[in-house]
């Protein structure tokens, strides 16, 4: 017993596992829209834009937060301007901006010739790096993205599923977009620490896409996200302390183990409800 | 009667390409109007320009702020696979005036009222996807009507249904016209849907003509807006156009009117 207790005595899991916890949490949130959007993609080339930014921040000599944050916020808004050239679309736009972004951090390094960060903890997230002002951060960024889904919900809803008819019934697309561009660029920002450039992508997708397979509502898939997103953070990083593995790989192997298991209750059910029920007028 | 729309000299362009040139139109209360046309003739930019969602290079669009504008899109738009029950689909609408995401027991009794009202009633629970084609339509018309409107806008209501269920949906719009709303509708459908209509306009980016279905369907007018020679039988007193692709007609086939009624030929 006390070997599975062990790891809250150290201050630097209690840190982490608040950290990927809140981090898992926010990531199911917001993923829930980033997947319905068709825009899975932007996780993954956000968080490599991101990386761009922190580099510029070191070699500025300015807070990580501040770089990261804004680089990260004008590269997500410059993908919604560049998605809206119906020749080019979201998936192009993504792969453009964010691209050219990471590169200019790389340039950057080049440039200045040394980036004493962990450039392993970047990628893959690293539980020990973990600080108090990163719990701090990731509490802030979850209650901002909090306040942002309960206050704005309605909007962000018929946004989401029809954006055509929610600007006729008064919804500002421009406004609502811009607060989901900023919300996630703040996720992704204050994650990357404990997730890791390459892995955010996936903690944005899984949770949501398990909540899609288990329900048709969209509430009940907010809240199945949120879940999965926040078990699959704290089992992940508990995980990780007892099989020395690293956290980011550890929160994203839970969630995707609970993918499996939904995946295949999923399929169980859909064999047990006549086909034709549920595709009757799909097409 | 007093306008609820009113176009003046609208142009709108997609890009270089003008999709809507130089179009006047007025929608006063307790109008039904269909509007007719090739695909790529402007008839949904009509309905965005309208609705607010496009905005014209040229030309004014005039709303009476007080009338509020239902739209239902085409349903080959809607994303079936998205997850949202109807009766979160119906109350989207619901978005002003409350800042929790949970609706209001006057809105969820209205969106009750309205989904009983249309035939949907206890299918609220229900994924928009495991309706019938009619029920899908019905859905986004109860969302519409949710915001109260005077003026329904609809993008080809009964596009990809068969013909009962053709009928049910226009008779639905045809009670919703009777109960005061001015609708304005999209179609492909000459026969079914535009020669019931009170009154049509037809488009291919410029209006071509607009009046009642005997003085606009013929042959003269339809070759103008399709760009196609087409035949305009009278059944019942009201207009006929028959397709007829030359070529492939059957052996020994001839037009043969049912009924008096004149018989005008192509132009």
């Amino acid at each position: 017993m006390s070997t599975l207790l062990d790891p809250f005595g150290y201050d630097f899991f209690v840190n982490a596992l608040l950290v990927a916890t809140l981090a898992g949490a926010l990531c199911g949130l917001i993923g829930v829209y980033v997947v319905l959007r068709g825009m899975s993609y932007i996780g993954h080339g956000l968080s490599h834009a991101i990386f761009g930014g922190a580099v510029a921040a070191y070699a500025l000599d300015v807070s990580y937060y501040l770089g990261a944050g804004v680089w990260g916020l004008v590269s997500a808004l410059l993908v919604q301007q560049v998605a809206r050239r119906r020749t080019i679309g979201a998936d192009a736009a993504i792969g453009v901006v964010t691209s050219s972004s990471f590169a200019v951090g790389i340039v950057i390094i080049s440039v200045i010739g040394t980036f004493t960060q962990n450039l392993e903890a970047a990628l893959f997230g690293d539980v020990l790096g973990v600080t108090v002002p990163d719990v701090v951060a990731v509490g802030a960024v979850t209650l901002f993205a909090a306040g942002v889904v309960f206050f704005r919900y309605r909007e962000l809803l018929f946004a989401t599923f029809d954006p055509e008819v929610a600007e006729v019934s008064g919804v500002n697309l421009a406004a609502t977009d811009t607060l989901l561009a900023l919300t996630l660029s703040a996720l992704i920002t204050v994650s990357m620490n404990v997730l890791g450039v390459t892995l955010i992508a996936a903690m944005l997708v899984i949770p949501a896409v398990i909540g899609r397979l288990l329900t048709d509502s969209f509430s009940r898939m907010l809240a199945i996200s949120v879940g999965v997103g926040t078990v699959s953070g704290a089992t992940g990083v508990y995980l990780s302390y007892h099989l020395d593995w690293p956290s980011g790989p550890s929160v994203v192997l839970t969630a995707a183990l609970i993918f499996a298991v939904a995946y295949v209750f999923s399929a169980a059910r859909r064999r047990a409800i006549p086909e034709a029920a549920l595709d009757a007028h799909a097409g | 009667m007093s306008d609820l729309v009113r176009l003046e000299k609208v142009t709108v362009r997609y890009g270089r390409e003008p999709v809507l040139i130089n179009v006047d139109l007025i929608v006063d209360e307790g109008d039904f109007t269909g509007v007719v046309g090739p695909s790529g003739s402007g008839k949904t930019t009509l309905l965005k320009a309208i609705a607010g969602t496009v905005r014209p290079i040229a030309g004014h669009v005039l709303r009476d702020r007080d009338a509020a504008v239902g739209y239902v899109p085409q349903v080959e738009t809607v994303n079936w696979y998205f997850p949202i029950t109807v009766r979160e689909a119906v109350l989207m609408a619901r978005i002003g005036g409350r800042v929790v995401p949970w609706p209001s027991r006057d809105d969820v009794r209205d969106a009750e009222a309205v989904l009983e009202r249309l035939g949907l009633g206890g299918l609220a629970g229900r994924h928009i996807r495991e309706l019938s084609g009619g029920q899908q339509q019905r859905v986004f018309i109860a969302r519409a009507l949710l915001r109260r409107p005077k003026l329904l806008l609809l993008d080809e209501p009964t596009s990809g249904v068969d013909v009962r269920t053709r009928h049910d949906v226009m008779h639905l719009i045809h009670e919703l016209h009777h109960d005061g709303l001015a609708i304005l509708l999209t179609t492909h459908d000459l026969n079914g849907i535009a020669a019931h209509l009170p009154n049509l306009i037809c488009l291919n980016r410029e209006v071509i003509a607009t009046g009642r279905p005997n003085d606009v369907v013929t042959p003269s007018v339809l070759e103008r807006t399709y760009g196609a020679p087409l035949e305009v039988l009278q059944h019942g007193g009201m207009p006929v156009v028959v397709d007829r692709i030359p070529g492939l007609e059957p052996a020994g086939a001839e037009v043969i009117p049912l009924r008096e009624g004149h018989h005008e030929h192509p132009a």
